[in-house]
């Protein structure tokens, strides 16, 4: 079972609480868990990852086990406490305001 | 009794605000997708109660959102913008070519035959229909390939498709702007477009002032009574065309400044258009602090100050170009909203104003259904 907290506006936008969870057979990439992750809530396509391109928006981050992923290459595995369902992926917000 | 409902776009969310015929008394429902912009919403002239939402986030791109019992509930519809093959390229502000790139939707239009029929206009410009309520978008190609694209660049605020109209009388014609490119034509249904800018000049903008293509169109409007009679507002100019937009002459007369951002028409009276003139392009808000709405009722040219009901000193807000539009009751209301939150209202065609919410989001977008 992957882990994956997401940022309020998607949770809302998905109606789920902070975690998500994921079944996912083969490797546990960064691909393998948004790919999955989009096909049980297509309504959070193209908001992760731009439609056109297929990558990772600006203004979002991908961390997992106290490390950015956000420029890893997607077809790597994730660690293993993320593949076991220890550590949640994350997709974080960039920081903004004034 | 006649009701109106005032769908209204801001900068964190959307707002609904209803009345009955008399407008007097408005209930304010939202926010809906707090914390998002939007756009642009509107509602389907043949079932009412379909609403479209352009909801944009510089975070999470796009959403689509449609509503089909008046905004009670919300669903999110189809938000993928492909253009049709390779874009090509177009002019940048330094001068260079850059790749076209979808950013967000800036207006919805439903379509006048089919409920379940709507466009979008998009930046990066292009033009886009659905056939089933939004769930699934096409690119209506011809507005790219039949024009001068390369040419076309962005305003300040990008290069977006951001007004749509369709003849009510002639459901094949359609109009749309584009700043900066221009004012575009089709009389097929939107498969070919021609440019439609004779006329227009813009000296501080454009090497060649009268170039054909790359002015800053801000907004145009029509009458359903007189769909041949068209009125710009141009980055500078006030405009009229009383032949379908082939040519263009300046009716800015006597305004205190011909720049602004939207323009509308009455409901029942050709003749009679609203502007809002801000001081200039590097300010933004009106001249000398005092929110004025001018009137035209002669088609332009001569102009009177509205003023009763709204600010006359200190006040330092903008209208952008789609946040005003009319109602349809016999005595037409006009609506228009304003960077600072504002969302004002006339019932009696612009004499008195009175603010049918003060405190909102900086407005992006107003549109108005009139329900019976």
């Amino acid at each position: 079972m992957i882990r994956v907290a997401l940022p309020y506006h998607l949770r809302n936008l998905a109606k789920v609480g902070p975690e998500v969870e994921l079944e996912i057979a083969g490797p546990i990439t960064q691909r393998t868990v948004l790919d999955t992750l989009e096909a049980r809530y297509p309504m959070l396509r193209g908001l992760i990852r731009d439609y056109a391109t297929g990558r990772r928006r600006p203004f979002l981050r991908f961390y997992a086990c106290e490390e950015d992923y956000s420029n890893a290459d997607p077809d790597d595995p994730l660690p293993a406490a993320v593949a076991e369902g220890r550590e949640p992926y994350l997709v974080i917000g960039a920081i903004a305001g004034g | 009794m006649s009701r109106v409902r005032v769908l209204v776009g801001t900068k964190k969310g959307a707002f609904i605000l209803t009345s009955d015929g008399k407008r007097a008394s408005w209930t304010v429902e939202g926010p809906h997708f707090a914390g998002f912009e939007i756009y642009h919403m509107k509602g389907s002239p043949l079932n009412p109660d379909r609403l479209y939402a352009s909801q944009t986030s510089s975070w999470f791109g796009q959403i689509m959102q449609r509503s089909d019992d008046a905004g009670k509930t919300w669903e999110p519809v189809g938000n993928e913008f492909a253009y049709d093959g390779d874009p090509g390229l177009h002019l940048w502000y330094d001068g260079s070519q850059k790749p076209w790139k979808f950013t967000r939707v800036w207006h919805v239009e439903p379509s006048l035959d089919d409920a379940e029929t709507v466009y979008a206009g998009i930046e990066d410009a292009a033009l886009f229909v659905s056939k089933d309520g939004g769930k699934s978008w096409q690119e209506m190609t011809g507005l790219r390939t039949n024009t001068n694209t390369e040419k076309w660049q962005p305003g300040a605020g990008g290069m977006g498709v951001h007004t749509i109209l369709i003849d009510p009388t002639r459901h094949e014609r359609m109009y749309v702007a584009i700043s900066a490119a221009g004012v575009f034509r089709s009389d097929d249904g939107g498969k070919t477009w021609a440019v439609k800018t004779k006329g227009l000049k813009s000296a501080y903008e454009l090497p060649d002032p009268k170039s054909e293509v790359g002015h800053c169109v801000h907004r145009i409007a029509m009458n359903a009574k007189a769909p041949n009679v068209l009125y710009m507002q141009k980055h500078w100019d006030v405009l009229r065309s009383d032949d379908a937009g082939e040519n263009w002459h300046d009716v800015g007369g006597n305004l205190p400044s011909d720049f602004g951002f939207p323009i509308d028409v009455h409901a029942h009276d050709p003749k009679t258009v609203y502007v809002v003139p801000i001081k200039s392009d590097s300010e933004h808000f009106p001249p000398e602090g005092k929110l004025r709405v001018y009137r035209s009722k002669s088609g332009g040219d001569e102009w009177e100050a509205l003023t009763k009901g709204l600010p006359q000193s200190d006040c330092y807000v903008n209208i952008l170009r789609d946040a005003m539009a009319v109602d349809t009751l016999d005595s037409c209301g006009v609506y228009f909203g304003t960077t600072g939150g504002q969302v004002y209202g006339s019932p009696d065609g612009g004499d008195s104003w009175s603010p049918l919410v003060r405190d909102l989001p900086g407005v992006l977008s107003v549109e108005v259904q009139t329900l019976s």
